[in-house]
């Protein structure tokens, strides 16, 4: 039994230990997988399918990761982490990094000592309500009951919005997701508000979606994406660009299927040519393969390729691009250039 | 004169008695006595029927009549029938039960899950051959060995420390042969057996199974703990807290009541100290606390963590019920075994414990239930029990917006166990109810 023998080297090193979590890279590729931190279940982003494997948007990205690194999408473990043990478990260790719907704040990024490495999903709370009561702008609630998750953000940005619009309601208080549908649909309240994604995948859930409308406004900036832990630069660097080069793939027309095709040599367009490592020593500067974005973008294809194969238009979620639609294409996704 | 008048009637035979009326006996009676004895007894039991047809006619029809069995999304259950979507239990079944368990070495779980029942057998039921209890102490290592595989040595390894402990209080005390104060050599051997056990617990096993690895390698695919979940991972939780807080508590409860101020300090302030703080919050430990600790890389496994915090929860409890079964005994039972010139271990197990352990069943069996129901919080700390699952499940496309079903699915399988720790309960109080009359 190995667990006596840490037990006693654990005492001994206790001490040292604390904070003292180090390259996070070497540490990854010693022991030949990522530990990623997952949510426990969020429509479309994290869930398991009948096999028991992890998939959804965040789980694929954590993939590509993993691709990028060991070249093989399977060289992971999740953990799923509630919104109580996110923080914790990338804190203390237990996770590597953190694909879990986050919000990145200032204080989190600051206050909790970690770093944001770019945005995977622009979400922004807004409003579902029943089509037939005529409303078409968030700015025609006043007077309505609204029901909203005590003890979150949106509840706060909800009390913002409504005073600074001169508008009155009369809030429903709820724990869960779960308790907002069956609230909502049984009338408790006209208006259910969380985030646009939130209300998207819950709306998808209805016996008759269609009766049903997500009001144009977004109250909120809501920002997710992966975190990793402060002093992590080299292992930060490898998951940021990891996403920034999904995005480039998008952006230039690589998706899983011809990305082989794309890496031989024939292509023409420089920055094709550096993403997948037919020129250049970027792979190296991250500390990976040449081909590690060849790797990244097989796993689970480009960004919009996951986007759409997870909460796209057709899926049951049917998400719109929105903000998430590349900058070239009236969207915010941005990534620096890969030079 | 004595003249005899002649009797009008004399009875020759015993009239064959008749029938109760129809109103008093069978079903008829059975129902007005018992539900229509009175207008208000015959109101609430029609409005309780009323009741009972109410629910019927919502649930029979949803479960059964149009429920849908086979589907690949919760969509393709609406489109069938408008009854329970059970088709996600019929997919996922395997995953509520296992977690992600390998499919291929399934059977080792249900194999553990099979000799558990061996195992309990003998301290369950009087009648099992009383030599089985050596196969319910090892148990726990073979359980062990199954679910979560690996070398067959590691395990082994730590059946040799007991039996090092064991044999130097067998034969220590000849060693010394009569140069010591019996008294002090029995003492003495006892403390270097438990010391012995210790240090070879703790430095003696890896090399042990290290070594005999070497020679001959036995072992089992080895299974990660991320993969248990569902019921296997509540049984593992449960079976292990129950099995280890009773003895636990018991030690807890006897000491408490010690003369010895430093063995009564520990366990007041053990139990004290646990009862205190919330089982929740215990579970942060071992996920949290514990990681920070702990150096890098230490691999502590979280779901051993988890088994030790809830036993440790349970079993301040149980030495809590048990010592009000202590108390409950009366003065004169202590004095009678003290009478009889047995020590405090003879007295302990022959007289105080089986009476003290008799009254407090019903408590006892009430914190195994309780413990087993609290299972359900690790959902808390990220581990998969069927709660937990709950969540993954319904975010998949296929299955979002499905409630009813899962959570029935759930507190049926809860319900069948505590049900039956509950019925075992009764059954053991009648047994064992020989006096006190």
């Amino acid at each position: 039994m190995k667990l006596t023998t840490t037990l006693v080297a654990a005492a001994a090193a206790a001490a040292f230990s604390v904070g003292a979590h180090g390259a996070t890279l070497d540490d990854v590729k010693a022991k030949g997988f990522i530990q990623c931190g997952v949510s426990t279940g969020l429509a479309g982003f994290a869930f398991t399918d009948s096999d028991g494997n992890w998939d959804g948007f965040d789980v694929t990205f954590c993939r590509a990761t993993a691709a990028a690194v060991f070249g093989d999408p399977n060289a992971i473990k999740f953990t799923p982490t509630t919104g109580k043990t996110r923080f914790t478990a990338l804190a203390s260790g237990e996770v590597d990094v953190l694909y879990r719907n986050t919000t990145w704040t200032l204080s989190r990024d600051v206050d909790l000592k970690f770093s944001f490495l770019g945005v995977n999903y622009y979400d922004g709370q807004g409003f579902m309500i029943r089509k037939d009561m005529g409303v078409t702008s968030a700015t025609e609630l006043d007077g309505a009951t609204v029901c909203i998750q005590t003890g979150t953000t949106t509840e706060l940005n909800l009390a913002d919005y409504f005073r600074a619009n001169n508008m009155n309601y009369e809030p429903v208080p709820i724990e869960t997701n779960a308790e907002a549908q069956q609230k909502y649909l049984s009338n408790a309240c006209d208006v259910y508000t969380t985030d646009a994604s939130g209300l998207a995948a819950t709306r998808a859930t209805f016996e008759n979606p269609g009766d049903h409308v997500i009001l144009p406004e977004i109250i909120s900036k809501e920002p997710l994406g992966p975190l990793v832990r402060h002093g992590d630069n080299a292992w930060g660097d490898i998951v940021r660009w990891v996403l920034n080069g999904l995005i480039i793939a998008e952006e230039k027309g690589i998706t899983a299927a011809n990305v082989d095709s794309m890496a031989s040599a024939d292509t023409k367009d420089p920055e094709v040519k550096r993403l997948l490592g037919v020129e250049g020593n970027y792979g190296e500067m991250l500390g990976l393969s040449a081909d590690w974005a060849v790797h990244a973008i097989k796993a689970g294809g480009n960004y919009g390729e996951i986007f759409e194969k997870h909460i796209g238009e057709n899926t049951a979620i049917g998400l719109a691009r929105g903000l998430n639609q590349l900058w070239t294409k009236g969207g915010i996704l941005y990534a620096p250039p890969f030079r | 004169m004595a003249g005899e008048r002649p009797v009008a009637f004399v009875a020759e035979r015993q009239i064959p008695p008749s029938p109760p009326p129809v109103r008093t006996g069978g079903a008829l009676g059975w129902a007005r006595d018992n539900l229509f004895s009175g207008i208000f007894n015959s109101v609430a039991t029609l409005l309780s029927l009323a009741f009972v047809a109410y629910i019927l006619a919502m649930v029979v029809p949803w479960l059964f009549l149009d429920s849908v069995w086979n589907a690949s999304s919760l969509q393709g259950c609406r489109e069938v029938d408008d009854g329970a979507c059970l088709a996600v239990i019929n997919e996922r079944f395997m995953q509520f039960v296992f977690g992600f368990y390998p499919d291929d070495l399934r059977w080792r779980p249900v194999v553990a899950f099979v000799l558990l029942f061996v195992a309990i057998w003998p301290a369950l039921f009087s009648s099992a051959p009383r030599k089985l209890l050596i196969f319910s102490a090892l148990y726990p290592l073979l359980a062990y060995w199954l679910i979560w595989g690996g070398s067959l040595w590691g395990p082994v390894g730590v059946v040799v420390g007991p039996a090092i402990g064991w044999a130097c209080v067998r034969f220590l005390p000849s060693l010394a042969g009569g140069r010591l104060d019996e008294g002090i050599a029995s003492l003495a051997a006892v403390g270097t057996g438990i010391l012995a056990t210790a240090l070879w617990w703790l430095f003696g096993v890896t090399a042990f199974e290290d070594a005999l690895s070497a020679v001959l390698v036995i072992g089992l695919e080895p299974v990660e703990s991320a993969r248990l979940g569902g019921f296997l991972l509540s049984s593992i939780i449960g079976v292990s807290g129950i099995a280890g807080s009773l003895p636990i508590g018991i030690v807890l409860a006897l000491g408490r009541q010690s003369n010895l101020i430093l063995i009564k300090a520990v366990c007041v302030g053990f139990i004290e100290f646990i009862r205190g703080v919330p089982l929740i919050t215990l579970l942060f430990v071992a996920w949290l606390l514990l990681s920070y600790f702990l150096p890098p890389g230490t691999e502590f496994d979280l779901i051993l963590r988890v088994v030790i915090m809830v036993t440790a929860f349970a079993s301040a409890y149980m030495a809590e019920v048990i010592r009000g079964g202590l108390a409950g005994l009366p003065r004169g039972q202590y004095e009678a075994a003290d009478s009889l010139g047995l020590d405090y271990w003879k007295s302990m197990r022959l007289i105080i414990l089986p009476q003290a352990l008799k009254i407090s069943i019903p408590g006892i069996v009430n914190t195994f239930i309780g413990l087993f129901k609290d299972t359900t919080l690790v959902i808390i700390i990220g581990l998969l029990d069927p709660v937990g699952l709950l969540q993954p499940i319904r975010a998949d496309q296929n299955w979002n917006g499905i409630v009813w079903e899962l959570y029935g699915f759930i507190a049926l399988f809860f319900f069948i166990f505590c049900f039956a720790m509950s019925r075992y309960s009764m059954y053991l109080e009648r047994n064992l109810d020989v006096g006190h009359r």
